[in-house]
């Protein structure tokens, strides 16, 4: 029997990493469900992007409270899993601080010593970043109501347990204590939980239990809140825009329609050519997250909801209904339905008579966007919210021909004369002479 | 203006045989807006003044298809650029100025993948080429002292990552220039981006255009300085909603620097 901790414990971590292994299973099949995009150009500056914005943190300095606490939380989190690897031993060998067998005291005490404190400066950003979302008056954290909000703050809650249990764990251990270094946290702590040693054992592994129990779950909560970007962030900044923001893509599908239409050469009765083209797009622009692009849909996916892209808009600033964050959460939601609706009917999506246009996003909010890039600027990990605005502009125009009255004048206008005004073109050069 | 303009187009250089440095694409809003004609005109006297051999296409030139594209017309916006590109590569052009950023990021970045391909280059930038080359010389009296303002435009900045050279440009006035809260990257639109300029804007409670005006306000200038056409209207429109049109003036970087010279 005394194998049934270590049994135990290798169950709980198989269950644990299985059941996430799993889920991101199902989100590399519903990113699968995006068009494929080339990618696989300029690897250099990909990886330096990555490195410069998700792991640099770059992008979110710009915003310098934020981005100090953002990177305490964020350091804390990385360093302070080292120890998740020495728990994981200890818990299948039955060891008690295997670090302490393979390094020496005072490598080991140092590494515990700064876990401790970096646990204890994650605590305090931690309650910084509650009171900002829930006691200060920020806009972009006052506008999310429902699971948005709650989710924001269950994922605090889980760091704050998640720290107290680390320290509580470290605080109660005889045997660490009486060594003397690396509790420079916990020492201070421990007299708190009194000198009877069962005691303090029980507590001991209690802390430690609930600690690798409380890391699993939070590992699994990951997939259904708003913080896969704290593994996202890395491939999504890997695959962000690296052409001028400016540059739209032109639709390939257009260009062979329209280099048809201007060869005079080409046989306007001729079949359409087969093969190659088979999986081309049946449709012009995008009406739900099928027609949307593979980065787009990781784009939805590591959205975390910060809301920058929001506080940055024109159109939100003035009062409108567009909010890019939305656009970004009404992609994952609409994403997530589709997904469920997959696992439901056996691998096959079944049409639900839902689609992202209407059901999720307006006309309104579409037409709101000034395309000046300021969400695409403001996004710490890359994501271009523009570019899934634009796709559904293009399904409104090319498909549903659902433009604002005078924007179709303005497009009469460019194809009768040449300019979005009914001017005519041989008129283009009066001002010379005005 | 006072003296004549020398315009000459591209059908002209043409039957001479001839090339020259650079094609001056007037846009749409440059060749029939009136205050954005104002600008052209501008640009026009510096390019004479610098004795820039240029020309223009004239009645051969077509909207560039920018604003078709961003309302989602990508169709019309690739029969406009294919239209042009045709024109262009037919009169073997190499080098593209152009006043209006959103016509500079249309052919600089996606009129290559149809065929496109210039060296394009927005006006503050070839004003600025001039400058440093030494054929353009700037007074540095007309606007001495003064305190100017300069409105990124989205498609110049952000889109493209030039904030410099309007700003090197406008340092050669010997004004002042402040800058708002909200400028290069963070610079906010002013409201007639994506075909905004076209259509009533959705409901709300202000108009981008007065946000931004009230952002430039902040810096107490006597001038607001663009570099595009759009922004242009936009901001003056803005001064007028706020009551300022007597205090406060809307120039293009251009008409700035022509106003600045002997």
């Amino acid at each position: 029997m005394d194998y049934l901790p270590n049994i135990i414990f290798a169950v709980i971590l198989i269950a644990g990493v299985g059941y996430f292994a799993r889920n991101i299973k199902k989100l590399i099949r519903n990113i699968k469900l995006g068009h494929d995009v080339h990618t696989s150009d300029n690897k250099g500056q990909r990886w330096k992007n990555m490195a410069r914005i998700a792991l640099g943190q770059s992008k979110m300095v710009v915003r310098p409270v934020a981005g100090f606490l953002h990177i305490i939380v964020y350091v804390g989190f990385v360093i302070i899993n080292i120890e998740v690897l020495e728990i994981i031993i200890d818990g299948l060998f039955g060891t008690h601080r295997i670090g302490l067998k393979v390094l020496p005291e005072s490598v080991y005490g140092f590494l515990i010593g700064s876990f401790e404190i970096l646990a204890v400066l994650v605590l305090v950003a931690v309650i910084v970043f509650w009171l900002r979302r829930n006691i200060t008056n920020i806009k972009r954290f006052k506008s999310l109501k429902g699971w948005p909000k709650n989710d924001g703050n269950i994922i605090l809650y889980f760091e704050v347990v998640l720290m107290c249990l680390f320290l509580v764990m470290n605080a109660t251990d005889t045997s660490f204590q009486s060594m003397n270094a690396g509790n420079v946290v916990s020492q201070y702590i421990s007299p708190l939980f009194g000198d009877n040693p069962d005691t303090l054992h029980l507590i001991e592994r209690t802390a430690w239990w609930l600690h690798i129990i409380g890391i699993l779950i939070f590992l699994n909560y990951l997939y259904f809140s708003k913080h896969l970007h704290i593994l996202l962030a890395f491939p999504n900044t890997y695959y962000g825009k690296l052409t001028p923001k400016g540059q739209f893509n032109n639709l390939e599908a257009v260009t062979n329609e329209v280099k048809l239409m201007m060869d005079p050469n080409a046989d306007p009765f001729a079949a359409p050519a087969e093969d190659d083209n088979a999986d081309e797009p049946a449709k012009f622009g995008a009406s739900d997250v099928m027609d949307l692009n593979r980065i787009q849909l990781l784009n939805a996916y590591t959205c975390t909801e910060c809301g920058r892209c929001t506080s940055e808009c024109p159109a939100n600033q003035t009062g409108k209904k567009l909010s890019p964050r939305k656009i970004m959460m009404d992609t994952r939601d609409r994403l997530a339905e589709v997904g469920k609706n997959i696992d439901a009917n056996n691998g096959e999506f079944k049409d639900d008579g839902k689609q992202l246009l209407g059901d999720y996003i307006t006309k309104e909010e579409l037409w709101a966007c000034t395309t000046c890039n300021a969400c695409v600027e403001a996004c710490p990990v890359s994501i271009d919210p523009l570019s899934i605005i634009m796709e559904m502009r293009r399904y409104l125009v090319m498909e549903e021909s659902a433009a604002p009255m005078e924007l179709n004048n303005m497009m009469t206008n460019i194809e009768n004369n040449g300019a979005p005004w009914p001017y005519n073109q041989q008129d283009r050069l009066n001002w010379v002479n005005e | 203006m006072k003296e004549q303009l020398k315009v000459p187009t591209m059908a002209e250089y043409m039957a001479e045989g001839k090339q020259p440095e650079i094609l001056f694409w007037v846009g749409s809003a440059g060749s029939y807006d009136d205050r954005a004609k104002k600008i052209t005109k501008a640009f026009v006297k510096l390019l004479n003044n610098a004795n820039v051999d240029f020309a223009v296409l004239g009645a051969e030139e077509s909207n560039t298809g920018d604003v078709a594209k961003r309302a989602g017309n990508e169709f019309l916006f690739q029969m406009q650029a294919m239209m042009n590109i045709e024109v262009l590569n037919a009169y073997e052009i190499k080098r593209i100025v152009t006043c209006d950023p959103h016509s500079f990021n249309c052919i600089k970045n996606e009129y290559p993948e149809l065929g496109g391909i210039y060296d394009v280059i927005h006006h503050t930038q070839y004003i600025k080429e001039l400058i440093d080359a030494g054929r353009l010389s700037v007074k540095g009296d007309t606007y001495k002292g003064k305190r100017i303002t300069f409105h990124d435009p989205c498609y110049l900045g952000r889109a493209n990552n030039e904030f410099d050279a309007p700003r090197n440009v406008l340092q050669n006035t010997n004004a002042t220039l402040v800058e708002m809260k909200k400028h290069k990257r963070t610079a906010l639109c002013c409201g007639a981006g994506g075909a905004q300029m076209f259509k009533e804007p959705e409901k709300g409670d202000k108009d981008v255009n007065v946000l931004r005006t009230e952002q430039a306000l902040e810096t107490t200038p006597d001038i607001i300085a663009t570099g595009c056409p759009y922004c242009n209207t936009m901001m003056t429109d803005g001064i007028k909603a706020k009551e300022k049109e007597d205090s406060i003036i809307v120039l293009d970087v251009a008409e700035l620097i022509a106003n600045d010279q002997d």
